[in-house]
Order: C-alpha cells, then structure tokens, then sequence
C-alpha cells in the first residue's frame, strides 16, 4: 500500500454508561419501562401489601403452635393454629393404625427414609449405575414397603391395609399406580403403533375409554362392579379395588406419554437394527425402547403429577387418604372450625410433592432440548 | 462371470410404492468377492434396490436370492440373510444411547448368540481396523460424522457378513471427512468382501469397482467395467448424467 | 413364492394372524365370561338387569334442575339422569367461559415485560396447578365460603349479583312479549349479517384503494347502536329479573346454589392455571426472528400482535385449551364432594345405590363422559384440519 500504514492501537475497553447496567437498569426496564408497565408495576405493588402482610400474620407471626389443644387457638384467633396440625401430624401422616400404635410409627418411617436414599440419587445427574437403582426401586422396594409396612414378617406385627391412611396411603396408591402402570402403559403404547390392525385397534379403544371416563367414576366402578366381576368368594381389600382401578386408569396416560417418546426415534434405528438382523423383541428391547422411554421421562411425571394429585379422590369412596383425614379430623369435636389450616396444611404437602416433580420434568425437558440442538 | 459363482441373483424385480413404480424389471447378478458401484440421479430407485436385497423393503413381484436363499416371508430366512449382509447408512444410523463397543457387540451378542468376551474381542480387532482408537467407550454423539459412519461400518462387520450393502455412506459427510470414510471402505475392498455401493463418489467408482451400474426411472440403464462405461458409455442419458456430475 | 406347510409358522403374516385371532378371543371371552357374572352376582342380589328401572319414580329429591321440573313422586329415573347431565353441562359451560377469560389474563400477564406481573402470574399458576382439585373444591366451599361468607341479610353486593352463605344471586332475563322479542332477536342478527357484509365491502375496498377502515369498532358500535335503540323502540321485550331481597331470602332472580358457585369457582382457578400455561406457551413459540421480522417491515407494534402474533401463537393455544375443556367438564364430577347435583352425584351414586344397577347405570355414566371426549376429539380434528389447509 502507498499509505503511511498505521500501527494498530488497541482501543482500552471502558464499562457501559451507569443508567444501562446494575439494578438501576433492570428496575427501569423490568418495572417502569413505560406508562402502562409503571401503572401495572404500582398496581401490583399494592395489592401485595394489601394482602400479604395480613397473611403472613395469620400464617406465621401471630400463629399459634404450643399446647395440645385447642384452648390456646381459641384465646388467640388472630393466628393461624397450627397446634391442630402439630397434635394430629402422625394421623395425618401415617393414618390410624400407626396412630394407635404409636410404638410402630418407624415403621412407615423408614420405609419413607429408604425411598428418599433411592429416589434423591436417581435425580441426581452424575449418579452411576442408574439403571440397577430404578430397578431396586421400582422391582423390590414394593417389596420392601410391604414387608415393613405391612408387617407380618420378620416378627413385625401385621397391619391392615385398610387401617393405613393419611400421606402414607396417598403415596402407596401413587406409588403402585405409576409401577404396575408402566408396563403396561408401554405394552399399549407398542401396541398403539403396532402394524397388526386388531392389535392396533384395541390398544386405541382401550387408551381412549380409560382416558374419556373421569376418575372418580372409574372408582366407583371399582368400588361397586368389581365385586361384581368375580364369582362370589372372591374379595378385594377397598385399598386394592382402588389400586387396581388406579393402575388401569393410569397405563392408558402413561401409554400416551410413551408414545410420544417412540414417535420421536427416528427410523433410521430400527432400520439399522433390523439390517444387523434383530427380530422385532430384540429391536424395540435393545435399541428403540431405552431411547423412547429417556425421551419421555417428563411426560411420564407429569402423567404422575396428575395421578398423585387424583389419588386425593379416593377420599370420596371413603378411603382415608390425607386430604379425608384432613377433613376428618377438622370436623372432629376437639378441632371443629380449624377447616382452614388442615385443608392447607394438606395442600401444602400435595403441593411440595407435585411443584417437586414438576420442577424437575421441566429442568429434563430443557435438558432433552439443548441435548437434541446439539446432536 | 460364471453364473453359479453369483452370491446375489435377482430376476425380474418389480417393486411399487403405492401406485408408483419405483423398480422396474431389475436383473442383476453380482459374483463372489465382486464389487459394484450403483449411480444414478436421486430418485432413480438405486436405495431401493440395495434396501431390497435385505429387506428393508419389500418387493412385489420378481426374485432376489442371497446365498442360494430366496428372501420371501419366512422370517428365519430373513434374519440369516440379514446377519449375513452389512449395512451401512448414509445417516449412519448408529444407536445414539449406546456406546461404540456396544454398538458394534450388540447384535454378535444377542443375534449370532456370541459370548460377550468374544464378541467385544472381535468389536476391539475390528474398530482398530477402521482406526477408531480409544473412543470405544464414547457415545456415537461425541465422535465427528467420519469416525460416526466408521463405527457403522466396523459394527456391520462385527456380524461377519460375506457381504456389505453401502447406501450413499459418505453423502451426509463433510468433504474433509468423506476421504477418510473412503480410504476404509477401499481397504474393505482390497480384503475381498463382496460390496454393491451406491454413490456419487466417481473417483471410488474408479479405483475399486469391477463393474458400474447406472440406474435411472427404476431401471438399469447400463453397465459395465469402469474403463468402458466412463470413457465409451453406450447410452445417452448415461453420457448426460456423466456430463452433469463430472463437469464441474 | 413357495410355501410349505413346515415353514408356515415362521410367515409374519400368518404369526400375525394367529396373534389376533388369539386376541380377539381373548378379549371377547373375558367380556363375556365378566358380563356373565355380573348379571349372575347382580341376579343373586336380587336385581335384574333391566332397563325398566327409567320409569320408576325417583324416591329422592334433587334440589337443583333450572332446565327441567323435579317434583318428588313423579320424577321418574331417566329424567334424573337427563337432570344430571344438564347441571353437568351447565358448570362446564360456566367454568369454560371464566376459566378462558381468567386463564388468557393470566397466561398474559405471565408473558408481558413486567417483571413483577410475570412473577405473580407465575405464582399463581404454579400454586393452582399443583394441588388437588378436589382439595381446592372443598378448601373454598367448606373453609372459606360456608365458613365466611355472611347470611342473606348481609349479603355481599356486586351490581345486582347477590353473594351469601347460600349461593349467589344472579339477575335472570325474562321475555316479556315473545313476538316482540322474537323481532328485536331478527333486528340483532340482521345487524351483525350487515356488519359482515360491511367488513367485506372494507376488504375489498382495501384490496383495492389501500385504504383502511377501523372495521371491528365501527362494526362493533353499529351493532350495539342498532340494538339499543330497537330494543327501546320495540317497546323493552325483555326485562331483566333482579334478586331482591325479602324478609328472610332473595325473592326473584336466579340463584346458584353455593355448591354450584364453589364448584365453578374452584374449577375456574383450577383450569386457568392450565390455561395460562397454555397461553404462554403459546405466546413464547412465535420465534424472535418472526417478530423482528415483523418489525424490520415496519408494522405497528399492535399490527404485530394483530397479524403476527396472534394467529400464530393460537395455533399452539387452541389445541391443548380444547383438551382442558374436556378436563374441565370430566372434573366437574368432583361435585359430590360439595353435593351439586350432576350426572356423577344424582345418577352413578344416589341411583345407583337406590336401585343397584350398577351395570347400565355405570355404563350410561361412561358412554355420557365418553361422547363429550369423542365431541371434543371431532372439534381438535375439524381445527387441525383447518390449520393444515391454511399452512400449505
């Protein structure tokens, strides 16, 4: 070049003027950003000191939680009683035999404290070995829960099934739904795309009439029809006619879910798998299902969400789960009119659950996303 | 070509997507150890074909016989001709939640009822051929598409074929990594594996076919040893097609 | 192609036909053998399944039936189940039309750029939609409303809505001159044809000239001008029942008994939760690069919402709201909790229980929720259709 070249000077890098960085900036933008966001912003502002204060003071500041009865609520209304919740936390929990029995309460205890110790690793990202941990869980803590919670082995003293409630009751019917639901809920979903025409058929009539009939009916079928079923000798436990009518239900929305994850395998796989000469159990064991099943874990729990928040129904055929003990116990003489405080007491803890889980299916949906950009 | 040497017959193949003719009439018998290259515009049926001789698809009418088996519904049948013909994919298709050496031991294991040992032995001799060094134990998703369709090609020779179908390998590579893709495959061939390839690759075609196939409409327009059909081909739209693909 | 019998186990088509076969008989065996058992057990109890039950006469009382008269000893069975089906019908209608409008507010209020909105919008959808409905069911009516809310006297006022202890009081309309009526009716409809026709000149005059006209205000203020003014001409036809109160009750007017008004009440803070969720979904799948796009041609920010967002973000709403639709109108059947009297509660239950059977009382049961799931299926499949066309 003709021209004198110039040196290249490295121009210093300054920071950003002060009004478009720091809080300044995010309160200007996010809540005064213009006339109608500041109207909206005050507009808020004061409905939540309108209500929250007040809230905060029933729940919490002038709430009352010593004594065991309800004489210290009655003298102090202005608060929230949580002596009540404190007074019936085991019925609530664990239901009226292990109320009665007070010396056996370890028992769901620990079966609650070994579900933790299998579940929280398996969230876990980085855990190893993950497979074998679902399959304890799912294969041999029903097991184990029976054993310890259901007693008559090992010397420890039976207690009926019908006799558990509370928490307790509401995860057993969870728990056996989402398990025996799988399996299930996997055959139909294969068979939903199978290319037999009558297979196919009656896996779409099956997962359609159990996902038109609202649950409560299904229960009450249980309850009423499936005496009805079978010759007369045969008897269900009312916690197992639940159980089997709650697991039905539920494969149907678990086949759904699954067979979103099979539509999402591409046909390259089974091609390439059926080129290495596979047969069709081979194929979709080994090659399309641990894929299918990964895609559709967050389905699959909120599927889950949904059944653990229905289970609450079987308080209408009059099964003691918590939210009935809930009802129950504030209509009992000693707690009468503390309706307010069990029924929250008992959302909040649906509510810890399924926000749980919820959280966690969302943070896999992401999750899945940036995997299948990146691939 | 002596007639009974031929490992692949087929006669009078016809094979209809819907109402569309997408083979028409194919006769084509390929000889042990030999290899042919397939070409054609897309469209002209040459997948087809070669998904046809393992069954991917299934024909309408006409006969394919592999080894002396002919391929019809019995699903034993298919199973052996698929465990004795390799496969591989343009989109490689390996199985993204398995790791390369239980991509490449799977079906020796549960297929040919291999013990595990002797299955990942063979999986370890094999992969070193293709020159995957140290990545067994990667997922598919961690490797760069060349070694991905090496993989491929490493786990359908697990299966010890006595022959290997390739479908467009090196089409969804990158032009850096299609070199290396090829260098494998013509050292497969140097070994004496019988192979039907179809690609666009000429140079390949070239260096190691014995006989080229052009395709269009679903038929064979025209074959012959690569000599004769790149520097006399017989038919128009053979000399049309060369010029589109050589021109530029 | 050659087949001998020795190999004829190993032909797909035959394995899968014999697969069936055993299938189908399997399934119709088991219905049969379970139909069979029922009738037996049910016949052992003393119950013969017949239909004949429709026309006995209800020994029970069902409070609500705004649709159709109940009279204790003449009502027979089948009008109690039609009587449970309408109050079915009629909270899902109700809870539908809240839980749009809440549910929209909602899912908009949680995509806006307000930053203290999105969040209580957001709270709001993640408390409402993780805990049972049922629980919410019986938290407002038994904690809160029948807990809270004060005897008629003292009723809470909203215009001429009436809110106590028992219920809520609304105005009713009522036709007083029903041919009159029928005119201003024929008035108002000819006005909104005339709007259409109206929208159509603009458009073509549009198309044509460039020139555009405010159609839906002008459309909107013509509608209601015309029907104003005809209603006043016309001489009032329909008058309007406002509640009032009496000595010890509201007198006139309509009433939603406080199951009702609890159960719409839950079911409307239940759905908008999925609603708004649904909503901002929707809103979040119009990608960046079709708003900027939209900007880079230079339209209005509210051209923008009108013809890039919306249509595009509603494709994505419409079909999961529909589903919660029907989710709404299955959950209804939690009424039992409180003692509205749908089809669950007056049919599946107290019938069934009266007269015990339960097989064709279940089966209507199933066959009424399941005809709502295949009206719901019919409406998603007409909308994809639509869809499908207007995208190619």
């Amino acid at each position: 070049m003709s021209l004198n070249s110039n040196k290249f000077e490295r121009i210093p890098d300054r920071l950003p003027p002060i009004n478009s960085i720091g809080w300044v900036a995010w309160v200007k933008q996010n809540l005064f950003g213009s006339v109608s966001n500041t109207l909206i912003t005050l507009l808020f502002f004061y409905l939540i000191f309108l209500y929250i204060p007040p809230f905060l003071d029933w729940a919490v500041f002038n709430a009352n939680i010593s004594g065991t009865d309800r004489s210290v609520c009655d003298d102090n209304k202005s608060g929230a009683c949580w002596t009540f919740v404190k007074v019936r936390i085991e019925q609530l929990l664990f239901g009226l035999y292990f109320t009665l029995n007070p010396d056996q309460t370890w028992r769901p205890i620990l079966a609650f404290i070994v579900f933790a110790c299998l579940l929280i690793p398996l969230v876990i990202e980085r855990t190893p070995h993950k497979k074998w941990l679902l399959l304890t869980l799912i294969i041999l803590y029903p097991v184990f829960f029976v054993s310890v919670v259901g007693g008559g082995v090992f010397g420890i003293p039976e207690s009926d099934a019908s006799q558990w409630g509370g928490l307790l009751l509401t995860f057993a019917l969870a728990f056996v739904g989402i398990v025996l639901a799988l399996p299930l809920g996997i055959l139909l979903a294969l068979g939903r795309r199978s290319k037999m025409p009558i297979v196919r058929s009656f896996s779409i009539i099956y997962i359609e009439f159990w996902r038109g009939t609202p649950l409560i009916t299904i229960l009450f079928m249980a309850s009423v029809m499936l005496p009805l079923f079978f010759p007369s000798g045969v008897e269900f436990d009312k916690v197992v006619r639940a159980m089997i009518g709650i697991t039905l239900f539920q494969s149907a929305y678990t086949a759904e879910a699954v067979r979103g994850g099979l539509q999402a395998i591409d046909k390259g796989q089974t091609e390439a798998s059926m080129a290495l000469g596979m047969g069709y159990w081979q194929q979709t064991i080994f090659i399309i299902l641990p894929q299918a099943l990964r895609i559709s874990i967050p389905s699959i729990v909120n599927t889950f969400i949904a059944l653990f928040k229905d289970t609450s129904l079987v308080s209408i055929i009059g099964l003691l789960d918590l939210l009935k003990i809930a009802q129950n116990s504030s209509r009992s003489l000693d707690w009468n009119g503390y309706d307010i405080e069990a029924y929250m007491f008992a959302g909040l803890v649906f509510w810890m659950f399924c926000f749980g889980m919820s959280m966690y299916s969302q943070k896999l949906e992401r999750k899945l996303d940036t995997d299948r950009n990146t691939e | 070509m002596i007639k009974d040497d031929s490992i692949i017959k087929i006669t009078k193949l016809n094979k209809w997507y819907g109402k569309f003719h997408a083979l028409k009439d194919i006769d084509l018998s390929v000889g042990t150890t030999e290899k042919i290259v397939i070409c054609g515009p897309s469209g002209s049926g040459k997948s087809t074909l070669i998904r046809c001789i393992n069954r991917l698809e299934v024909h309408q009418e006409g006969s394919i016989k592999v080894d002396g088996i002919e391929l019809s519904d019995d699903i034993k049948q298919i199973t052996e001709i698929r465990s004795d013909v390799g496969m591989v994919f343009q989109h490689f298709n390996l199985f993204p939640h398995l790791t390369v050496l239980e991509n490449c031991s799977l079906a020796p294991i549960w297929v040919r009822k291999k013990s595990k040992v002797e299955a990942e032995q063979m999986a370890m001799e094999l992969l070193e051929k293709v020159r995957i060094p140290d990545q067994v134990n990667k997922y598919p998703g961690q490797l760069s598409g060349g070694q991905q369709q090496r993989v491929a090609i490493a786990r359908a020779l697990c299966m010890q074929p006595r022959i290997m179908l390739f479908d467009e390998p090196t089409s969804a590579l990158d032009p850096e990594m299609i070199k290396e893709v090829l260098e494998t495959m013509i050292e497969l061939a140097d070994s004496g594996m019988t192979m039907i390839v179809v690609t666009h690759e000429m140079g390949f075609a070239n260096r190691v076919a014995d006989r080229i196939i052009f395709m269009d409409e679903g038929q064979i327009v025209e074959q012959n040893d690569p000599d004769s059909f790149f520097n006399k081909p017989q038919s128009d739209r053979t000399k049309l097609f060369l010029s589109q693909i050589l021109d530029h | 192609m050659s087949k001998s019998p020795l190999t004829l186990h190993r032909n797909p088509k035959f394995r899968a036909a014999i697969v069936q076969a055993a299938l189908v008989f399997l399934v119709f065996y088991a219905f049969y053998s379970l139909y069979q058992t029922t009738v037996f057990n049910l016949e052992e109890r003393g119950i013969r399944t017949s239909p004949s039950f429709f026309d006995q006469v209800a020994p029970f009382k069902v409070g609500f039936s705004p649709f159709l008269d109940f009279e204790l000893g003449t009502t027979t069975y089948i009008k109690v189940f039609y009587i449970g089906v309408l109050n079915t019908l009629l909270v899902a209608v109700l809870g539908i039309i809240a839980a749009t409008f809440l549910g929209f507010f909602i899912g908009i209020l949680r995509s806006s750029n307000n930053w203290l909105a999105k969040k209580v919008a957001l709270i709001y959808v993640e408390i409402f939609r993780n805990m049972p409905l049922l629980l919410q069911i019986m938290f407002w009516n038994f904690a809160i409303f029948l807990a809270f809310l004060p005897p008629p006297k003292q009723s809470l006022e909203f215009g001429s809505f009436f809110l106590n202890g028992r219920g809520l009081h609304t105005p009713v309309p009522i036709v007083e001159h029903s041919l009159l009526f029928k005119v201003w009716l024929g008035v108002v409809i000819l006005s909104i044809l005339l709007s259409f026709i109206f929208r159509r000149w603009a458009k073509i005059r549009f198309n044509n000239t460039g020139k555009s006209l405010p159609v839906l205000s002008i459309s909107f203020s013509f509608i209601i001008i015309i029907s104003i003014s005809a209603f006043y001409i016309l001489g009032q036809p329909l008058t309007v029942d406002i509640p009032v109160l009496g000595k010890f009750n509201f007198k006139g007017g309509g009433q939603l008994p406080l199951p009702l008004f609890s159960l719409w009440f839950a079911l409307t803070i239940y759905t908008s939760a999925f609603i708004a969720e649904n909503v901002r979904a929707g809103i979040s799948s119009v990608s960046k690069g079709q708003i900027e796009a939209a900007r880079s041609i230079g339209l209005t920010r509210s051209q923008m919402v009108k013809m890039i967002i919306i249509p595009q973000s509603m494709r994505v709403i419409i079909p999961p709201t529909i589903s919660q639709y029907l989710n709404l109108t299955k959950n209804s059947s939690l009424a039992m909790a409180v003692g509205y009297e749908e089809v669950v509660a007056v049919w599946a239950n107290i019938s069934l229980n009266q007269t015990g059977q339960a097989l064709i009382i279940i089966a209507m049961t199933i066959i009424f929720f399941e005809f709502c799931s295949l009206f719901t299926s019919f409406i998603l499949n007409m909308y994809n259709k639509r869809i499908q066309i207007t995208e190619r």
